[in-house]
């Protein structure tokens, strides 16, 4: 608006002001006064459209919490999706309607960018961490899936679809699908070939922390630091346990840099995360059934 | 020098030596400034020429026209040409080299040798670069985001960043060299409040290429080091931190982007007057504004980062610091218009110009306004939304003020005249085809096309033909002014010292200036911008 003004003034100047025979110009110095108004109401102006993006992104960066956890590993040029029931897919993601999504992504080369342009959602997806994004679908359908950063000659070939079903076809769908065990039961397995299980024992009798219900809680450092224990801490520890060694712990842990695979990786966290009591996105997963899926669930049954 | 033929009986820059060894070897900032005009003209027209071949092969949804590989070294070096060979040194090394020692009343620059010594460090890089192109290019985007360009990336990235990084050294030299003219060559009474704002646009910008240019320089060579080496320093795999590069690049190049703008408001701050005959509405705020932009812009640089990574509270820090830079944005669009208001006002070719700098440039910062909140950033970052805007910004911004400055001086630079309503006419289709091009892409970015595509969902092909068409009336007129300049250089009305009845010093000395620009030293003793003391000049008038 203030620009169509703007825009206004400048074509009445203009034409009002075009240069005529007998006509000159009236010098004028400036004004404090008008200086000072067109700071002030632009900078106002600038401070409620911060505030209202802001609030639109905390929303967008905070998942809500029991959102249905997918697992993302983006490679040149695909996308792996794996549900936390085990179903695995390629540049394909299936989701029921009305029920809160949370992306977990990391990629396995350079930077990818996972977009949805029809949620709303964008996020850089990098390698050696993990980032989230999450999304609540209302209307069923098929969107694209574009990666928006480029990565290589194939970036515009990155693409993909996210097929948003009613929850009694996703239901079927689920079904139909040959899933190996979900991905905590995978993890488990993984956790015991590895060995990780000879020293992080469900006791206090280990020479590793104990893990269970440690997902989501502060974590008190051998430095005095204080974290939370999150997806980035437990994939940190898993590769480089150096990195960050837990109060009354030694760092006696070898590093797994290297020697597990993006996919064993997201196992192994979405494993850690089942042990936690507290039902915040844990696996075996049709046991939780988030607050805003529930009137859908009744209308399956 | 067709030029120098005619006005033989009067000594000028052009004409005071003959030769190639004189343009090559001279230390005249005048005849440096149209060394570099030369030369950013070549890259302009390479860069353009990437550009056309981008949008030729969007005109259809399938990528037909060129190898996906292809595609991705044509917008990479579509965009390093455009931005480190053309518009970083396009007004301050062509129209600022030109202007500041006249301007402000000196012989020269403060260090004529080194303004030269710039010059050769811009050709040495530019042929740096045409090898690269010419002997496989590079495919990272102009951005050389890691881990892509240090790992994974099989061109020619390291002989591109050494390009860049030379490139740099001579942008660096240029901005010294203007600090130092500015503050140690005025001429008597030229006090620094009635500098002309061009003058203070370039110490703003100066000060950006001073203070960040190095930081450029030196994450190049972390990613030409990183991948000859393996450093691991944005590695994640040996403990390194790929964002830490979008953190360095940006540092740079998001200031980079004031580079271009600042002396192209300069420009329009020059031009707005004259054709208004009147003195520029709050000078010191003008003056102001440019440093303020020039110091919050290196504030701003994570807002490219959004989505890339960066925490919740960073994110929303970098947010409400960009509106900062946003409000003196804005104050100059506000005192341009002001300025206007009970002027008398032609529409000379200059003018037209500026206005379209005006429009385009109110257009790139209101969808700068949408990109900084967070909210919608989400959406339409890395999407032609952010390709339209930053053209808007870059090309409709900067590219409208330099065309609009090279009309307003060439009367000075080259002593000719150039056909007016052809001046008017090539105006007016740059920005009628600057908008068919660019504005369709703010609705693809928004319906969610993402940026670098090579092949693209067919919906989006209607947008894009009107944006492949719009491109190609840009292009016509991009070259009318070339060949009417170059036509007025023989056949062009001999400019009188002061055709536009401009204040300022560099229309009190003769067009073309002679070698050591004025005949006695000037000494000041007016206000800047004093239009109720010049008359309008008769020309000016007749073409309405």
């Amino acid at each position: 608006m203030a620009s169509v003004a703007i825009f206004a003034a400048i074509v009445l100047f203009a034409v009002r002001y075009r240069r005529r025979r007998g006509v000159v110009a009236e010098q004028i110095e400036g004004s404090t006064a008008l200086e000072i108004t067109w700071s002030v109401i632009p900078l106002g102006i600038f401070v409620v459209i911060f505030l209202w993006g802001a609030v639109i992104y905390f929303k967008e960066r905070t998942p809500p919490r029991g959102a249905t956890e997918v697992y993302v590993v983006a490679k040149q040029w695909m996308w792996k999706l794996q549900h936390e029931e085990g179903q695995r897919e390629i540049n394909e993601l299936h989701v029921p309607v009305g029920r809160d999504v949370k992306m977990i992504l990391t990629s396995q080369d350079v930077i990818h960018s996972f977009y949805v342009p029809a949620f709303r959602i964008k996020q850089d997806v990098l390698p050696g961490r993990y980032t989230t994004a999450w999304f609540r679908p209302t209307k069923a359908g098929i969107y694209h899936l574009f990666c928006a950063e480029y990565c290589g000659s194939q970036h515009s070939g990155m693409i993909g679809q996210v097929v948003v079903l009613e929850p009694a076809q996703y239901e079927a769908w689920l079904g139909g699908g040959a899933a190996s065990g979900s991905m905590a039961s995978n993890g488990e397995n993984i956790f015991q070939q590895l060995g990780c299980s000879t020293c992080h024992r469900s006791d206090t009798q280990g020479r590793g922390p104990n893990l269970v219900g440690l997902f989501g809680k502060p974590v008190q450092l051998e430095d005095g630091r204080v974290l939370t224990a999150d997806e980035n801490y437990i994939r940190e520890s898993i590769l480089t346990p150096g990195a960050k060694i837990v109060s009354g712990f030694k760092p006696i842990m070898p590093v797994f840099q290297g020697l597990v695979s993006e996919e064993q990786l997201n196992a192994l966290v979405a494993y850690v995360k089942s042990l936690n009591p507290i039902p915040s996105g844990a696996a075996s997963a049709p046991a939780v059934v988030p607050s805003g899926a529930k009137p859908q669930e009744t209308k399956v049954q | 020098m067709a030029t120098a033929a005619i006005t033989a009986e009067r000594e000028t820059y052009l004409n005071q030596e003959y030769g190639i060894k004189s343009w090559l070897l001279t230390v005249d900032h005048k005849r440096i400034a149209l060394l570099y005009l030369l030369s950013i003209t070549f890259f302009f027209f390479i860069g353009g020429f990437f550009a056309l071949l981008i949008r030729l092969e969007l005109l259809t949804p399938a990528g037909d026209l060129v190898q996906a590989d292809t595609y991705n070294k044509l917008f990479t070096m579509h965009g390093q040409v455009m931005v480190f060979f053309f518009l970083i040194p396009s007004i301050p090394a062509v129209l600022g080299n030109f202007l500041v020692p006249l301007m402000i009343g000196a012989k020269d620059l403060a260090f004529p040798r080194i303004n030269l010594l710039s010059w050769y460090l811009y050709i040495i890089a530019g042929v740096l670069m045409l090898h690269c192109m010419l002997t496989g290019g590079v495919d990272t985007g102009w951005t050389f985001y890691t881990p892509f360009s240090t790992a994974f990336s099989n061109t020619k990235v390291i002989e591109a960043g050494l390009a860049i990084f030379i490139s740099g050294f001579s942008s660096i030299l240029t901005g010294l060299n203007f600090v130092v003219t500015i503050h140690r060559m005025r001429a008597p009474g030229m006090t620094w409040n009635r500098l002309p704002l061009f003058i203070w646009a370039h110490y703003a910008t100066s000060i950006i290429q001073l203070l960040g240019t190095p930081v450029i320089a030196v994450t190049l060579v972390l990613v030409v080091l990183e991948r000859a080496l393996h450093l691991g320093i944005f590695d994640p795999t040996r403990g390194g931190d790929p964002l830490l590069f979008q953190h360095l690049f940006w540092f740079y190049s998001h200031p980079a982007v004031y580079i271009m703008i600042l002396p192209s408001m300069g420009v329009v701050t020059e031009i707005v007057p004259c054709f208004s005959r009147k003195r520029i509405f709050g000078y010191k705020f003008v003056a102001l504004s440019s440093i303020s932009i020039a110091v919050f812009g290196f504030l701003v640089w994570a807002h490219h980062m959004f989505v890339a990574g960066i925490s919740l509270y960073a994110a929303l820090i970098f947010s409400a610091l960009s509106y900062l830079v946003a409000v003196p944005s804005a104050v100059k669009v506000f005192n341009w218009t002001a300025t206007m208001y009970r002027g008398s006002i032609t529409f000379s070719t200059p003018m037209l110009y500026a206005f379209g700098f005006i429009g385009l440039f109110l257009m790139g910062g209101l969808t700068g306004l949408f990109l900084a909140a967070l909210g919608i950033d989400v959406h339409v970052t890395d999407t032609y939304f952010v390709v339209a805007h930053f053209h808007y910004i870059m090309v409709g911004g900067a590219v409208m003020g330099y065309l609009g400055g090279m009309h307003f001086w060439w009367p000075k630079i080259s002593g000719r005249m150039y056909p007016e309503s052809l001046g008017r006419l090539a105006a007016v289709i740059v920005f009628l085809g600057f908008n068919l091009t660019f504005f369709p892409q703010f609705i693809l970015g928004y319906l969610g096309m993402p940026r670098r595509y090579w092949q693209y969902p067919p919906e989006f092909q209607v947008l894009n033909v009107l944006s492949t068409a719009g491109s190609t009336i840009l292009a016509v007129g991009y070259l009318l002014p070339m060949v009417y300049f170059l036509w007025s250089m023989r056949y062009g009305k001999i400019a009188p010292d002061n055709p536009w009845g401009a204040s300022g010093l560099e229309w009190m000395t003769s067009s073309p200036p002679p070698t050591f620009n004025f005949d006695h030293p000037p000494v000041v003793d007016w206000e800047a911008y004093d239009y109720e003391h010049i008359p309008a000049p008769q020309e000016a008038r007749s073409g309405g």
